[in-house]
């Protein structure tokens, strides 16, 4: 029977990791996460896991270590955010190139100088070809379900991949909302055991990782990499398809909505897609065909089949929480993916497809901006040439 | 040399499954000197089995029996050490020399 | 809790010939390099189950170039900065599985291994780490006094006036300036319950250490003085030599730390003077040019400073 409790992000996450019990967690706190490691580190004080809790002096430590218990075969996760992401960043392409399949939860956060505690999307789109798959989570319900899923697609045999559950830090980490918490036993139930490929502590069988790669192996060692990332899609629906049927909740690569008879839409990831559903609603309301879609799974990026859905429409609009400084018009990520997507997939007839960037360092958005975006993009279904290709949603000239 | 595999044949995770498989690389080709035993002088005190870098003396039943040549990149450690002088160091091109004729 | 043993392996050479080599020849260090010495040393020590793992650095590079590893025991390398806690963590896996009844106790002991780099320098903090939380593990820091690997560049461990590549000798500069860090005293700070330092040509000694350093229940570190006859510029077969000498001349004191207690475990019945250290090497043969002489006498006083500390922590010290 599931229990339903006010929680916010950080303790939903802190509440998977319970039931999940794996057998070791390393992490280090970081704000807007340090409340999912303070919650966990309560179970632990009071005996309710059997996760050895490995304290650690900082994220990249956290990370190595991960890289030590999952590489001896045990259950691994951790947590982090921002700064704490950007110093293990290095250990998480060995994470991912070892096959190691680590889940861990990011609360969302700006990346320093200046220094900014808020949300934006800047950390983990800055690890974004790490090898790592990453999934965005709108609100706590959806952080807890994708904690409990990402374990399952990260131990498929075919996979062997570590994955990136994502929540905006402060929006969603510290949101407090009415959060569905499943049976211990349904949870277990759902995630099974692991079983290690190569486990160090199979000392009968010793195995070396980490070797050396001359020019003459890294490249095959990398193309093997591509190939699990190649069947990642179809272990995500499988999982999600397995979750729908035990605890009737469907997940996909994405969701959308009121898409399929829309004229115009956004493409937007995480918490502010919920703002905008609610302004989608209001011009519906007025008769005016608006849609949405929402990215769930980011890497792998689900190219073809996010323009399947997208190919009706006379106009999209990315919004990013993140700029790639440097890339064209210094775009945002999600926007220089998909409109990759659209070259490789899209129709012959060109849809104009345009970006903004808003809420850098936890800067609100609002539905009345959001409105905007959807004036703007009705004006460039009529026109078809945008104004400018980026546009900076919020900050002040 | 054998071809080397494609991404399909090679274990993931870049993992080497054969634990010790180095043995197989013939870094005696490396030599410019190579150690001569006087067993006669030998005492099998085994010093220069400790001292080996390349754990290239063999030893059999506690016995100092000769050198693993496959391996031996001929540093002269075991010469250096033996307490009674019962291992010298030979020039590598005259010893091989020797040994076809 | 840790079975009953079964009877160690006695500490003589015959004795210790008979177990099969947990390093395989076929690596790819230099000849007459010291550090496989050390690891076959440390691994034939003890007798029970070992994972080792190892920072980047020469030991890490040339012993498991793909497809092939010298490695007869479970290895892991994931960095260089890094390789006490990956080491951490594994343990931590160790105990955790252990523990939950999903895997039988063997007495399974965790060993890292990382160069005077990965381990004075860059991996100070993840060694620092580690050693606080407690983790039953052995860390061992093969000190050949720079980083060799990449071309022997000075570390924090690199002796005084040593001539390195990012400290060499010039018109203006005799090489290594400043003052070498004392890794084993930071370690003995820590708190932990064993710490010593030791070199292999006195392998019973080094073997002696690993054994107390892998029954304590908890972390222990071991420094070793561990020779590159390429970066300390000496011939190959001299290797174990320049090691005895190192401990003669007391630059490199053999000496234990358990439980705060300080214990030197062994003095030259002549203390050279470290002249007999710095000729032989290369690496200072710039220090015996007419100018250099206070670099030596400033040497000699530092080693004399440790010497005469080290003998007062052990209770030793002349009135």
């Amino acid at each position: 029977m599931s229990d339903y409790r006010a929680l916010d992000g950080n303790q939903a996450v802190a509440e998977a990791m319970r039931q999940i019990n794996p057998d070791v967690i390393a992490a280090y706190p970081i704000t807007p996460q340090t409340e999912a490691v303070q919650v966990f580190s309560q179970f632990v004080a009071d005996g309710q896991v059997d996760t050895e809790f490995v304290t650690v002096e900082s994220e990249h430590s956290a990370m190595s270590a991960c890289v030590g218990a999952a590489g001896a075969g045990a259950r691994v996760m951790t947590a982090t955010s921002s700064a704490g992401l950007a110093l293990m960043w290095e250990i998480t392409y060995v994470a991912a190139s070892l096959r190691l399949p680590i889940v861990m939860m990011v609360a969302n956060r700006a990346l320093s100088a200046p220094i900014n505690i808020h949300c934006d999307h800047s950390d983990t789109m800055g690890a974004r070809d790490n090898g790592w798959l990453q999934i965005f989570s709108e609100s706590p319900q959806e952080a807890y379900d994708n904690m409990i899923q990402a374990i399952r697609i990260a131990e498929h045999p075919e996979l062997l991949l570590p994955v990136m559950v994502n929540q905006d830090g402060f929006i969603t980490s510290h949101a407090v909302e009415r959060v569905e918490i499943f049976d211990d036993s349904a949870v277990k139930d759902f995630i099974g055991e692991y079983s290690p490929r190569y486990p160090l502590l199979n000392v009968d069988k010793p195995v070396t990782f980490g070797a050396l790669d001359f020019y003459d192996f890294y490249f095959e060692h990398k193309r093997q990499q591509v190939e699990a990332l190649g069947q990642a899609k179809e272990v995500i629906l499988a999982v999600a398809a397995d979750f729908n049927k035990r605890f009737n909740r469907s997940y996909g690569l994405f969701e959308t909505y009121r898409l399929d008879d829309a004229e115009v839409g956004i493409v937007v990831m995480s918490s502010t897609a919920g703002t905008a559903k609610v302004v989608v609603d209001e011009l519906r309301g007025r008769g005016v065909k608006v849609g949405l879609l929402k990215p769930r799974v980011f890497r792998p990026f689900p190219a073809e089949e996010m323009v399947d859905a997208l190919k009706h429409l006379k106009a999209v609009a990315v919004l990013d929480r993140s700029v790639a400084f440097g890339a064209m018009q210094n775009a945002g990520p999600l926007f220089l993916e998909l409109a990759a997507g659209f070259q490789a997939y899209g129709p012959a007839a060109r849809i104009p497809v345009v970006d903004y960037v808003f809420g850098l360092g936890g800067r609100d958005i609002g539905p009345t901006q959001i409105e905007a975006v959807y004036g703007d993009l009705r004006r460039l279904a009529s026109d078809g040439r945008p104004e400018r290709l980026v546009t900076y949603l919020g900050v002040r000239e | 040399m054998a071809k080397a595999k494609g991404w399909r044949d090679l274990p993931i995770g870049g993992v080497i499954e054969e634990a010790g498989c180095a043995r197989d690389l013939n870094t005696g080709a490396w030599r410019a000197f190579r150690p001569l035993l006087d067993k006669a002088k030998c005492t099998s005190c085994l010093q220069c089995w400790m001292f080996c870098p390349d754990m290239s003396v063999e030893v059999q039943d506690g016995k100092m029996t000769g050198f693993d040549l496959y391996h031996c990149k001929g540093c002269g450690i075991c010469a250096e050490t033996c307490p009674v002088d019962a291992i010298a160091m030979v020039g590598e091109a005259e010893a091989a020399k020797e040994e076809t004729q | 809790m840790a079975t009953q043993a079964a009877t160690p392996t006695r500490l003589i050479l015959k004795d210790l010939s008979k177990k099969p080599e947990r390093l395989s020849p076929g690596h790819r260090m230099c000849p007459g390099c010291a550090a496989p010495i050390v690891v076959k040393q440390v691994l034939s020590a003890i007798d029970d189950p070992v994972i080792a793992f190892c920072a980047t650095g020469c030991l890490e590079v040339a012993t498991t170039i793909f497809p092939q590893t010298a490695w007869n025991v479970p290895f892991m390398h994931s960095a260089f900065e890094n390789a006490a806690a990956t080491c951490s963590g594994a343990e931590a896996a160790y105990r955790s599985l252990v523990r939950q009844g999903k895997l039988d106790e063997k007495n399974v002991r965790f060993v890292a291994f990382g160069g005077d780099g990965g381990t004075y320098d860059i991996g100070l903090q993840s060694l620092s780490g580690a050693m606080e939380r407690g983790h039953r593990m052995l860390y061992v820091c093969y000190d050949n006094g720079a980083y060799m690997n990449t071309g022997i560049q000075r570390s924090s461990a690199t002796p005084l006036g040593a001539n390195t590549t990012t400290s060499p000798v010039g018109k203006v500069r005799p090489g290594r300036q400043g003052v070498r860090k004392d890794l084993t005293a930071i370690m003995a700070a820590h708190g932990i319950p064993y710490v010593a330092q030791a070199s292999p040509h006195n392998w019973r000694d080094l073997m002696q250490k690993v054994r107390k350093a892998v029954a304590v229940d908890g972390p222990a570190f071991i420094n070793v003085l561990t020779s590159c006859n390429r970066g300390w510029r000496h011939e190959a077969a001299k290797t174990i030599e320049i090691q005895k000498i190192a401990v003669d001349s007391c630059y490199w004191p053999l000496y234990e730390v358990e439980e705060g207690r300080y214990k030197i475990n062994y003095r030259p019945k002549q203390k050279l003077p470290v002249t007999d250290f710095l000729r032989p090497q290369g690496r200072f043969s710039h220090l015996f040019r007419p100018g250099n002489e206070a670099i030596v006498e400033e040497f000699q006083r530092r080693v004399d400073a440790k010497w005469e500390h080290l003998l007062k922590m052990a209770g030793e010290a002349q009135a």
